[in-house]
């Protein structure tokens, strides 16, 4: 077994045993929902409804029905699809860099973080199979030979790898979430008592046993995994960021793309995983292992991201003066000072200034704080993309091109729509799942548990 | 033919558990299967459990998503219809190869972590509708349990070392006939 620093804070309060974390673990699953489940529930399907109606309008009268017009053509649809995807990437990064970096705290968090991912990825394949005008021809962005299409797709295009780095992520992330998942759902099948959610537990388990063999190959796969799914994570912002990168379009055309697409999706994300956690420790009463420590780790990621933005929002600036070439100094003129700037001062404000204020210890172990800026980063991380996308294309090369842009309803139906389906899912994940990875929080009980820190220490001084 | 008794040694607490482990097996005796609701780390190489070869399963898919990839690659867009996209060309794989390098890497990947996850599943038969392998269900939540398949002899000298090593139960699950091989 494994002892860890007495200096190190305990990750599970109380004194708990195995047991305990079973019944608290299941707990939400056996018992009924409470009433705010409900009224979250109604609100957020009713938001879902919404989307599907102007979902359908959409593919029923074409993408005309959206706000973009001819100099505009990107718009609400990709600035969407690109939140989305950066807000998915705090699961596989708390799941698979924290797993090789062997911090502990993630498993508190992991599960539920993995879930969001998958869908915050499912928000995001809304957008982008809607943006190209007709979706039932998005077949023709896989490889199929030329009777399906008119060519073969282009492989030099940074728009089909998104289409491989995608796809490769949500099946990744869907896999990695459901191997993690089987041990779990054993559990639950056997402490269940109604014969119909044992059978259905029983389907999902797809028979573990727990058996000495099949631990060891879970953790091997499991570290596998996360060595796969660590650059890939990396990979597919970066290939999003290429997107616009590899375009002539000024403002766009930046080699620092990458890098600071990868921090503002983990930025975005911890600030959604922290909106959701907040809350599921409150609903289902987990304030012993999602502790005040959880969320402190979370904000320092936070304050790292965050600081990594904004010296990339200000390298931006510089290198546009930089580099003399009066196309680019216009594009960030014209963000920060043009007919849009308040989006840009509202990026800055949310993203730049507000995670500084987490140096101070007192304001990242607040709760109530911790919440209101987590909602306020993901506020600015999608006004960043807007900001990238939407003032950018009003004023590209030609003056005769300009333009302005306005959403129309269907263009917010669908993005309130997508936030609907994100927290409906996630609401019936957190009542049929088990929200925090069982399994592996008992492999650290005797480690990270307070009292038996307290014991362990007790030991040491006799 | 030879008959062999099952025992089930159901333990509350995985110290005594790997203690007990140690024991039965310096005392000559084959664990048959351990079962732990959580993985017991350094619990291998006392059951004597070998290292899994799937991490070399997982090298092998990667080299083949890496192969595959750059065949397709390369038949479309250099061998069966060459362009020459925005001053871009492709007359052959090398000079092209930046372009082909994402899907390369996105490729390797997908192939490697599905080609692992599914020979994980299928190596410990975990598929839909399988049987529960554990033979006790408290196992997954707080219990240990050591499994042994013994002749008669032996099963007296494992009785002793459970209870000696902490077993809070020995339960004896009736006996199981081995056909000799031949």
């Amino acid at each position: 077994m494994h002892a860890e620093s007495q200096i190190r804070i305990p990750l599970i309060l109380g004194n708990k045993t195995y047991r305990n974390i079973t019944d608290d673990i299941i707990a939400p699953i056996e018992g009924k929902a409470n009433r705010l489940w409900y009224i979250l529930f109604t609100i957020s399907s009713l938001g879902f409804l919404w989307g599907i109606g102007c979902l359908s309008y959409t593919i029923g009268v074409g993408i005309g029905a959206w706000g973009s017009n001819n100099g505009v053509d990107w718009a609400w649809d990709i600035t969407n699809f690109v939140w989305w995807i950066g807000i998915g990437h705090a699961g596989t990064l708390i799941s698979a860099v924290l797993l090789l970096f062997r911090q502990k705290w993630r498993m508190a968090i992991n599960r539920s973080a993995e879930a969001m991912t998958i869908f915050a990825v499912l928000c995001a394949a809304i957008f982008v199979t809607l943006h190209t005008g007709r979706p039932w021809l998005d077949y023709m962005l896989f490889p199929l030979p030329n009777q399906f299409g008119s060519l073969w797709p282009n492989f030099n295009s940074p728009l089909l790898w998104d289409v491989f780095a995608v796809s490769t992520y949500a099946t990744v992330s869907i896999v990695f979430w459901y191997i993690g998942l089987i041990p779990d759902f054993a559990m639950i099948r056997d402490r269940v008592v109604k014969p119909k959610m044992k059978k259905t537990y029983a389907l999902l388990s797809f028979g573990w046993g727990g058996s000495v063999r099949h631990w060891s190959r879970f953790e091997e796969v499991s570290l596998v995994l996360a060595g796969l799914a660590t650059p890939l994570v990396f990979s597919v912002h970066s290939i999003v960021s290429m997107d616009f990168a590899t375009s002539i379009v000024p403002g766009w055309h930046t080699t620092i793309f990458p890098p600071y697409f990868v921090s503002g999706a983990v930025f975005s994300g911890f600030a959604m995983v922290l909106t959701l956690m907040i809350i599921v420790r409150k609903v289902y009463r987990l304030e012993a292992y999602l502790t005040i420590k959880h969320i402190e780790y979370m904000n320092i990621v936070i304050i790292v991201t965050g600081s990594i933005v904004g010296v990339a929002y200000l390298t931006e600036l510089f290198v546009a003066w930089y580099s003399g070439v009066e196309w680019e100094q216009y594009a960030f003129l014209n963000r920060a000072t043009g007919p849009m700037a308040w989006a840009y001062w509202i990026m800055m404000t949310c993203n730049v200034i507000s995670p500084q204020l987490f140096w101070f210890k007192k304001l990242r172990t607040s709760i109530a704080f911790t919440f209101v800026l987590s909602i306020v980063v993901n506020i600015g991380m999608w006004f960043e993309r807007f900001v990238i996308i939407v003032p950018t294309l009003c004023r590209t090369y030609l003056p005769s091109t300009w333009n302005s842009y306005s959403p129309s309803f269907v263009d917010v139906g669908i993005f309130v729509g997508t936030i609907g389906m994100f927290f409906t899912l996630f609401l019936l994940y957190s009542r049929t799942f088990p929200v925090i990875a069982q399994a592996e929080l008992k492999s650290i009980l005797k480690a990270s548990g307070e009292e038996q820190k307290k014991l362990a220490a007790d030991h040491a001084h006799h | 033919m030879a008959t062999k008794q099952i025992i089930h040694g159901i333990f509350g607490d995985e110290v005594p558990l790997l203690d007990s482990c140690a024991k039965l097996r310096a005392a000559g005796i084959r664990i048959k299967d351990v079962f732990t609701p959580f993985p017991v780390h350094g619990i291998d190489p006392i059951v004597g459990v070998p290292r899994t070869r799937l991490a070399i399963c997982a090298f092998i898919y990667g080299i083949t998503g890496l192969s595959l990839s750059t065949l397709m690659m390369w038949y479309m867009m250099i061998h069966d219809w060459p362009n020459d996209i925005g001053g871009k060309p492709n007359w052959n794989y090398y000079s092209a190869i930046p372009a082909f390098i994402p899907i390369t890497f996105e490729a390797t990947v997908f192939c490697a972590a599905h080609g692992l996850a599914l020979t994980y599943l299928l190596r410990c038969w975990l598929v839909p509708g399988a049987k529960a392998k554990n033979p006790d269900p408290r196992t997954t939540d707080d219990k240990f349990m050591i499994y042994l398949e013994l002749n008669d002899e032996q099963s007296k000298k494992a009785d002793e070392i459970l209870r000696a090593t902490g077993a809070e139960e020995v339960n004896y699950k009736g006996t199981i006939t081995i056909e000799p091989k031949y």
